[in-house]
């Protein structure tokens, strides 16, 4: 005699809000959303650059509109987000070594905050903050 | 040995990772927030100084890439994330992704070009 075999169902739409580490995961991929729609933003500013000085204060117009100021506060928390975990994955995706060293996550993941922090602070002066 | 796009695709995304990690948060603050929040003064993001700025050539690949790099990484995750909410279509959802990321790098290059 046998047995249906036991099968569990998993819902594929929403088995991510079991647990708080697959919300954490589904935060750090959802970023691209954000990250993808900040970049197409980018690209209709570029535009409305390339037609001309009218176009670009439009831009500008638009871009301070509540609406645009939640997107940016919301597209800015994903990015940070984005920002850390891949960061802090860099000791597994590449690790280094030098002879028989290995050099520390710690250290692998230190540069990388330390070069993030020079390369905002030259955006930010070079944009005349 | 059966060809693959994945080296590219894998690459763009690895690429782009790295380039949002370290460049889009402060992108965000600069464009997006700067002029709302007054950490900018408004000729910071003028006509005249954009312009200008826009037509040195390493001005033109910086903004390339700020759009190109992002734009693939986004594509390639959004499909594979895609699956992981249970979208099964994966050959429509990298025509869409792919399309945009595409679309994207596109008419980047040509407002680059014709500015």
């Amino acid at each position: 005699m046998s047995r249906n075999p036991y099968i569990r169902t998993i819902s594929s739409t929403s088995w991510w809000l079991a647990q708080p580490r697959y919300i954490r995961y589904m935060a750090r991929e959802v970023s691209c959303v954000l990250i993808g729609a900040y970049t197409g933003v980018v690209v209709v500013g570029l535009l409305r650059l390339s037609e001309g000085a009218e176009a670009w204060a439009g831009f500008l117009e638009a871009i301070q509109t509540p609406v645009s100021i939640v997107f940016h506060l919301l597209a800015l928390a994903f990015a940070l987000y984005h920002t850390t975990t891949w960061f802090n994955v860099t000791p597994k995706a590449m690790p280094l070594q030098f002879g028989d060293t290995q050099v520390p996550g710690s250290v692998i993941i230190g540069a990388h905050y330390a070069g993030w922090i020079v390369v905002s602070a030259l955006l930010l002066f070079l944009a005349g903050v | 040995m059966a060809r693959s796009n994945k080296p590219i695709v894998w690459s763009l995304f690895a690429a782009g990772g790295t380039f949002a990690a370290f460049v889009t948060p402060v992108m965000i603050v600069i464009t997006g927030l700067a002029l709302s929040f007054g950490f900018l003064p408004p000729e910071a993001l003028s006509y005249e100084r954009l312009s200008g700025l826009i037509e040195n050539p390493i001005a033109k690949a910086i903004v390339f890439l700020t759009i190109f790099l992002p734009a693939w990484h986004a594509a390639h995750r959004l499909r594979i994330t895609a699956h992981d909410f249970g979208v099964r279509e994966d050959g429509l959802v990298s025509i869409v992704c792919y399309g945009l990321a595409s679309a994207a790098t596109v008419i980047a290059a040509y407002a680059l070009l014709s500015l």
